[in-house]
């Protein structure tokens, strides 16, 4: 502990095949408990996929359309959370305004909020007799539970907080200085936002709507709830995944098998693309 | 109240006056000036002396809260008038200490934002940073990313993105202070040109006194908030009024008070250390504050509060206490330390008054000195240099 | 003909039944219940029950088992009755993937079936049965009167989905009155399906009489005739692998007892 830091980055190239292999054991035997515990249930899933059924299953009308809702949902979910996500970022950490940090602290609320809550929620204020939708239905008669724009309202409530969290602490730490740079070189709020801003913390906001991306993907509670199960129009992939457990378990794993593959194969190629370092537009 | 500031720029009375007042928390900078069009500034002083609040007060970034700050006329920053322009609309230029280039922008579009911000098409732009790029010998760097820029290339192009936003008062933020010593030399004689050829005024915030001696026309020294001196490089140096100045100067100086000249000229050998308190006076002798006199040659003689310098090479070490002759102050004091220089070592020592001295190492060796040594020190009276304290 | 005889005879013995819960319920101690004492007696008295005995249900008896659970908790002191509701067919499936369950309730025949072929339950009972009705807003925005009032485009029906029994038995109703119906959500079990009547998105909902009962004055019901009307059986069995297997059967026996049928019929249930 005690050596000079020159004479510890000497030894520090001799010493780090050793070291690779020859992990503490403090370290290494939690480390590999906590691989096998996220794995296992994986691997279980695989192991007790019905192989043999799997075109069967996945032939039928419900679960393509049910993938196709789930993609298309989760994607305009995340477009919306970026609109109305990263404005609500940029204020909570640039501006100083009295009940910031409350603020802060509701908005992220649908991520600790059970998501069956998060619809009733949904119902209490967009629902037909709710707070706000009561007059969506007078004035314009608009009523959105049943309704596939129900359902992308129900993932963008469950899955933007991911994304402010994210790109707001990119913005926190981001550096001002190039802000104030911009500033001085005639350029206005906005021009400092879309040019220095975005550009600045626009891996974290990558980051932040494949997270989103995710979530969405993966709702379920929020969106049963809010927006009902219906084939076609509303029933989403962990919707169809929920209803097959109780009467298909097979079908289940099938189905979530699909879920895995698709959120795999799209994380994988943005990490191809786009999250890829000095790569930046 | 802000109104877009109207550009007069072939106006030759661009002159900037200010008279900035900020506090933050204890601090509070209070300090006025003016600089003309075509002067180079230096504003030199301390860390947390506050010449960031200075700049970013000029640039817009930072509000005043009393005072003026106008340029060629034009009112920028005057709570008393409620006018405040804010930065994206004043004509000023500032050069960031670290640069500041934007990272996703090639070297092109990092000079071309400002003609972009400014509402020129993105060709336009490009051609009047490629002007400047042209102008700074930048053109073959215009592809690259600033990562992949030397520490001298991003600085002349972080002038070059300045200059591109056509501005009429140009700010400096320790424009060298990122470089090594190298490459400081070889810029800073080339930005000298660049701010030689700039039209309007110019401020050079500094903490390196020979950065702002060899490119400013005029020091604007601050410290704790207040001007404590300003002048021509020469003057500064001739004449230090602070310990600050002295020391980036590289001179010992000391305040005190001039004796009344006396007619006699007693004999140095009886000037020690005390002697002023034993009531021997000499002509041009200077009661130190700090306890000591120094006497200076007759024609240096002056009366009252008065400030005394003497160059560190002006003092000789000695062990024992010389034998009568020509260095008319001779005291005594202790080693406190050394300091290594290019070609000589600075003797740090104790005793009234302190002093550093710079000797060669071989004397140093001759001398065979170390911490806590009992020295004799002594200084001839035509190397002290006594002038009017304030 | 015979059919709705059996449901006026039902709905007159449930009348019978829920007043006598009614007077009942006024003295919740076994003790005072003189219609109660005997059943409660022989349990208590056979033999010296004890521990938990856990009850998987099916979400439709959630308000009459939870008054079960106390009444026999409290006619056998030193037991506790662990209760947990959901949809039939996933508390199947809990128990074939060998949860620790003493009692199991289900709403369907079919899914207590799941059970026994798989040697989960040797015999099980039907203990109730449960008929379907319309549940609507308060406000009836949807000014719903008859089966056949549901099948009007622009009416937001909520149905069951058709895999758990309230949307199998919905789908009989429908079969019956020969009336085509587009729902706009097919619940995964009943509660969801009221939760959206309740909360007024859905214009109805299909559900059991129960549930209507249950739900107050925050939904509205609309009976559905004897002849389009359709029931299911509610089995109850011990569970072979019962970790109490006498708490079981002793719980068994107080749901199929005057005491528990009394409490059943009161909330709505007929007699099996």
């Amino acid at each position: 502990m005690s050596l000079m830091p020159d004479r510890a980055g000497r030894s520090y190239r001799r010493a780090r095949p050793a070291q690779r292999r020859t992990a503490p054991a403090a370290l290494a035997a939690p480390a590999l408990l906590g691989f096998a515990f996220l794995l296992l249930p994986l691997i279980a899933l695989l192991i007790r996929a019905p192989w043999s059924g799997m075109t069967r299953i996945l032939s039928q009308q419900a679960v393509a359309s049910a993938l196709k809702l789930s993609l298309i949902a989760a994607s305009l979910a995340t477009v919306f959370s970026l609109l109305l996500g990263v404005p609500v970022a940029w204020v909570l950490a640039r501006m100083q305004f009295p009940g910031r940090s409350g603020l802060r602290a509701l908005v992220t609320v649908p991520l600790v909020l059970p998501p069956v809550v998060g619809g009733v929620a949904l119902l209490s204020s967009l629902g037909r007799n709710g707070v706000l939708g009561r007059y969506l239905d007078q004035w314009f008669g608009v009523t959105l539970p049943f309704t596939t724009p129900a359902v992308v309202i129900a993932e963008t409530f469950v899955a933007m907080p991911f994304l402010i969290v994210s790109v707001e602490g990119a913005l926190r730490s981001s550096d001002q200085g190039l802000e104030e740079a911009a500033r001085t070189l005639g350029a206005s709020r906005l021009t400092v936002f879309r040019r220095v801003t975005l550009p600045a913390v626009g891996p974290s906001i990558l980051a932040g709507s494949v997270l989103c991306w995710a979530r969405a993907m993966g709702e379920f509670g929020a969106t049963i709830t809010f927006a009902g199960n219906f084939p076609g129009t509303t029933q989403t992939m962990p919707s169809l995944i929920y209803i097959a457990l109780e009467t298909d378990p097979d079908a289940a794993i099938a189905l979530s098998l699909v879920l895995l593959v698709v959120a795999v194969l799209v994380l994988a190629l943005l990490r191809d693309r786009w999250v890829r370092p000095g790569n930046t537009v | 109240m802000s109104g877009a500031w109207e550009p007069s720029r072939a106006d030759e009375s661009n002159n900037l006056a200010v008279h900035a007042v900020v506090s933050r928390g204890e601090f509070t900078l209070d300090v006025e000036f003016e600089v003309l069009p075509g002067e180079v500034l230096a504003v030199l002083g301390p860390n947390g002396a506050g010449k960031t609040t200075l700049l970013r007060v000029l640039s817009g970034l930072s509000p005043l809260e009393s005072g003026y700050l106008r340029l060629g006329g034009q009112s920028l920053d005057e709570p008393a008038r409620n006018v405040f322009v804010p930065s994206e609309q004043r004509p000023v230029g500032l050069v960031f200490q670290n640069y500041r280039l934007f990272p996703n922008l090639s070297v092109l579009d990092n000079v071309a934002f400002a003609p972009r911000s400014n509402g020129s098409g993105r060709r336009v732009s490009r051609s009047v940073a490629g002007q400047w790029l042209d102008r700074l010998g930048l053109v073959e760097l215009a592809g690259r990313r600033p990562h992949q820029l030397s520490g001298g290339q991003a600085q002349r192009v972080a002038l070059a993105r300045a200059l591109a936003a056509d501005p009429v008062l140009l700010l400096l933020d320790e424009p060298l202070s990122a470089l090594d010593a190298r490459t400081r030399l070889e810029v800073r004689g080339e930005l000298r040109r660049h701010l030689a050829d700039f039209a309007g005024p110019t401020l050079l915030v500094t903490h390196d006194p020979l950065e702002a001696m060899m490119m400013a026309d005029r020091l604007l020294v601050i410290e704790g908030g207040r001007v404590v001196q300003q002048g021509t490089p020469a003057e500064v140096a001739r004449h230090p009024s602070t310990q600050y100045v002295a020391r980036l100067v590289g001179l010992n100086l000391y305040e005190g008070t001039a004796e009344t000249p006396a007619t006699t000229v007693p004999d140095a050998t009886t000037l020690a250390s005390g002697s002023a308190a034993s009531g021997s006076v000499a002509s041009g002798s200077v009661a130190l504050d700090g306890g000591g006199s120094l006497i200076a040659a007759p024609e240096e003689a002056m009366a009252g509060r008065v400030l005394v310098s003497v160059r560190p090479s002006s003092v000789s070490l000695h062990p024992h206490r010389p034998e009568a002759g020509s260095p008319r102050n001779v005291w005594s004091g202790r080693i406190k330390g050394f300091e290594l220089l290019a070609d000589r070592v600075r003797v740090e020592v104790v005793g009234e008054p302190d002093a550093l001295v710079d000797i060669t190492p071989a004397a140093l060796a001759e001398l065979g000195l170390v911490e806590g040594s009992l020295v004799w020190l002594s200084v001839k009276a035509t190397e002290v240099e006594v002038y009017p304290a304030g | 003909m015979r059919r709705s005889a059996v449901y006026l005879l039902a709905l007159g013995s449930a009348v019978v039944l829920a007043t006598t819960a009614c007077s009942s319920s006024k003295s919740d101690t076994p003790a005072a219940g003189s219609a109660s004492t005997p059943s409660t007696t022989t349990s208590s008295t056979t033999s010296a029950l004890t521990g938990t005995i856990t009850v998987l249900a099916a979400s439709s008896l959630t308000g009459t088992f939870t008054t079960l659970g106390k009444h026999f908790e409290a006619a056998n002191p030193g037991t506790t009755v662990k209760l947990s509701f959901g949809a039939s067919s996933a508390l199947a499936q809990q128990i074939n993937q060998g949860a620790p369950v003493d009692v199991f309730a289900s709403a369907a025949t079919k899914n207590m079936d799941q059970v026994t072929t798989t040697g989960g339950a040797t015999k099980s009972t039907n203990f109730v049965k449960n008929v379907m009705e319309i549940a609507v807003p308060p406000s009836n925005p949807g000014h719903i009167a008859t089966v056949a009032d549901l099948g009007k485009s622009g009416v937001k029906l909520v149905l069951c989905q058709p895999q758990v029994p309230c949307g199998s038995t919905a789908a009989t109703v429908f079969k019956n009155a020969k009336v085509t119906v587009k729902p706009v959500s097919l619940e995964a079990d009943v509660k969801s399906t009221l939760t959206k009547v309740e909360s007024g998105d859905a214009d109805a909902g299909v559900v059991y009489v129960t549930d209507v009962l249950a739900a107050g004055r925050k939904v509205k019901g609309i009976e559905i005739p004897a002849d389009q009307n359709a029931s299911t059986e509610y089995p109850i069995a011990a569970l072979t692998k019962a970790p109490n297997a006498a708490g079981a059967q002793a719980f068994v026996d107080y749901v199929l007892s005057a005491t528990g049928q009394s409490v059943l019929t009161a909330g709505g249930f007929l007699a099996p």
